[in-house]
């Protein structure tokens, strides 16, 4: 995965790059609105990130706590320590059902342990019922925006797609006519399906509740028609106590779309009679994560996609442009923490603006996460052609000598050299700059003539 | 006894902006302080450190600290590279104590001329309208100004500086605090982003009248300044400290 090139690419269509760029500010606006309209806003982001750095320094016991109470209350809890051993619990608890079809409501684990290729492998037909992502189902994509699945097609395209895939007229381009298409399309499935599996947003140690969000309503239609429940949660995601959560909801809902409130915040305690609630929770890389001092405070994150949508980087290359599950900046100190070889470029596509941290509603010091991503991945990997241009300005910036020559020919270099080899189609500054006119001295000179 | 400051160039106005680290030079003694500009500067490190190079910083921090040693305070006419000197310089060992004498006597220049001189009533005129770049580093690194990520009171250090001079029109942007897209190695390694981000910084001004795009580093303005002369932008660019030499002349 090579970050500059798939962001290149991305940015040959301007006026696509530019309309989604203005999409997703738009989301950012309407979170500055709603974080603004709170006072305690700044109060609401030190305690929920202080309530997660609680828990994450106690993650053992809270865990341990979520078990013992969701057992109590007739869940049925398993561990995964990877993404293989989910994928496998998830299917042996649909073997044991019976089940040959299922409808999932959003779940970024789930696209994380790549869950739907693993179960359709096995026979199993898996519907994404949150609008957005049966949207990229039906293009075969992965979601580009945790938030905002297809955030990075039109309405032209949904319509073409709705047209070919759901039989909606042709050109029709109304957002409520195709809205309906597919909650017709989806109702169907809903009713057929008997098992139905959600992700989880917050999983309350005190209760052993458990609690999910969506703006649709999908994960209730799911769950509620369905026999079977299975719930699948990364170990990060608990909280200690039930009056903790409304610190997360005011801060999610704001944060991820600018709402007051997600739609639908719903609470999964115990299964109703004949029922069952499967919880899988699962590390997945995480444990390996909080041993790292680091990056630990990344496993604060609540997924509202905020750093996304402000990220200048994000906006304009788009969700594919990272390669991984989760893209944007909370993805580029995530992923690295996953495979680091494969994510090598991602800590580099930013910046460092900052902008991240300061939108963040757990406070979590992305940017400072990524400059420190980026001395662990050179010191790995000692990329050749930057490696030696670096070294090279080391040689002359730590010489006061060196450098003062070294800056004079190349400001001799630059009035001298003819134009077309200063813009060399690999100098990269001047593929789409021009240099700046090199003066006559520079002002250590000037300075040494005139003042001392 | 006016305060003693050490003038700090980044290396790149050094060789490219040199009436940028004059224009500080002056405007600097115009206020009343005894300037000296330590010879032998070299690069912080910044670009080193921010492409993942911060280990190989060590002689060059090494090397600032005892340039500065003498002096009561360290200004510099760039937000990033000060930023790099409070936050990322690497552990000296033997030097801790230096280290963070440097690290509490350094300023930016604008925050320098607020927050230590107090500047509240700047005699001088630049009847210009003037758009302001809000680096990042400055921004939400030294805190230059809020961020509008943030829910805090509204505060600006340089706007606090330009709006003393008269005539002067500040120019409000519709996104007053996105990044240009320069971030050192990034604006190479990065190219096609960098571009497109400089270009939407440059339209933004354009769009709401900007007619001197000024800004607290250079190195931001350079990158924009290249892209708007290669689209044939009619923007003028200017660093603030020649906003203010030149209005107090």
């Amino acid at each position: 995965m090579n970050h500059p090139q798939a962001a290149a690419a991305f940015l040959k269509d301007q006026a696509r790059a530019s309309w989604h760029d203005e999409t997703l500010w738009y989301v950012r606006d309407k979170r500055d609105a709603a974080s603004k309209r709170l006072p305690e806003w700044e109060d609401l982001r030190t305690l929920a990130s202080d309530i997660k750095e609680h828990t994450l320094s106690q993650l053992d016991y809270y865990l341990e706590k979520f078990e013992e109470k969701a057992l109590e209350n007739g869940i049925q809890v398993y561990w995964a320590k990877d993404a293989a051993e989910h994928n496998q619990i998830v299917l042996q608890i649909l073997q044991s059902k019976e089940c040959k079809a299922l409808v999932k409501s959003k779940s970024i684990l789930t696209e994380e342990c790549h869950l739907n290729p693993f179960l359709e492998k096995n026979g199993i037909a898996v519907v994404d019922s949150d609008l957005g992502e049966r949207i990229v189902q039906f293009l075969n994509q992965p979601p580009s925006h945790i938030v905002l699945p297809a955030i990075h097609l039109k309405k032209k395209e949904i319509a073409e797609l709705f047209h070919e895939k759901l039989g909606t007229e042709k050109g029709n381009e109304d957002p409520k006519y195709l809205t309906d298409a597919a909650r017709i399309h989806l109702r169907e499935k809903f009713l057929s399906a008997k098992v139905a599996i959600t992700g989880v947003n917050f999983g309350i140690a005190e209760t052993g509740e458990f609690v999910v969000c969506t703006n649709e309503g999908n994960a209730d239609m799911g769950v509620h028609l369905a026999d079977v429940h299975i719930a699948c949660m990364g170990i990060e995601k608990i909280i200690p106590r039930r009056k903790d959560l409304g610190v997360f909801l005011r801060l999610l809902a704001r944060s991820a779309t600018g709402q007051s409130i997600t739609t639908y915040s719903s609470h999964f305690r115990s299964p109703r009679k004949g029922k069952e609630i499967h919880l899988i929770l699962v590390d997945n890389g995480r444990t390996a994560q909080l041993s790292r001092s680091n990056y630990r405070s990344s496993l604060k994150c609540i997924r509202c996609g905020a750093c996304m949508n402000t990220c200048p980087i994000y906006r304009r290359s788009g969700g594919f442009s990272y390669g991984s599950t989760v893209p944007g900046p909370i993805g580029s100190i995530l992923s690295p923490g996953l495979d680091v070889k494969k994510y090598s470029t991602l800590p580099f596509a930013s910046t460092l603006c900052g902008s991240c941290t300061d939108v963040c509603p757990v406070k979590i010091n992305i940017h400072e996460q990524l400059y420190a991503w980026r001395q662990e991945i050179t010191q790995a990997q000692g990329w050749s052609g930057k490696e030696l241009s670096i070294k090279l300005a080391k040689g002359i910036f730590t010489s006061p000598l060196a450098y003062r020559v070294s800056g004079k020919i190349l400001r001799a270099a630059l009035k001298s050299l003819p134009h077309s080899l200063i813009y060399h189609p690999l100098n990269a500054w001047g593929k789409g700059r021009d240099l700046p006119q090199p003066p006559a001295s520079t002002f250590s000179e000037w300075y040494q003539k005139n003042r001392l | 006894m006016p305060p003693h400051v050490g003038l700090f160039i980044p290396c790149y106005m050094d060789q490219f902006y040199p009436q940028v680290a004059l224009a500080s030079l002056e405007l600097l003694e115009k206020l009343g302080c005894k300037v000296s500009y330590p010879i032998g500067q070299t690069c912080c490190g910044q670009p080193l450190a921010n492409a993942g190079y911060e280990r190989d910083t060590l002689t060059l921090a090494k090397h600032f600290v005892t340039l500065f040693k003498e002096v009561d305070y360290i200004v510099a006419p760039t937000g990033s590279c000060v930023l790099h000197v409070k936050s990322h310089f690497p552990e000296l060992k033997g030097m801790e104590a230096e280290l963070e004498k440097t690290q509490a006597k350094i300023y930016e220049l604008t925050e320098f001329l607020t927050d230590i001189l107090q500047l509240t009533s700047i005699k001088g005129k630049f009847p210009h309208k003037v758009g302001f770049h809000a680096s990042c580093h400055g921004l939400r690194g030294l805190r230059l100004s809020s961020s509008s990520e943030l829910q805090e009171p509204t505060f600006h250090k340089a706007k606090l500086l330009l709006d003393q001079l008269e005539g002067l029109e500040w120019v409000p942007l519709s996104r007053p605090d996105e990044c240009c897209g320069f971030g050192g190695t990034f604006a190479v390694s990065e190219e096609a982003l960098s571009i497109c981000m400089g270009k939407d910084r440059i339209l933004d001004h354009e769009r709401n009248g900007t007619e001197i795009l000024t800004g607290v580093d250079m190195s931001c303005l350079m990158h924009l300044q290249g892209i708007g002369s290669r689209s044939g932008s009619k923007l003028r660019y200017l660093h603030l400290a020649e906003i203010l030499n030149q209005a107090l002349s």
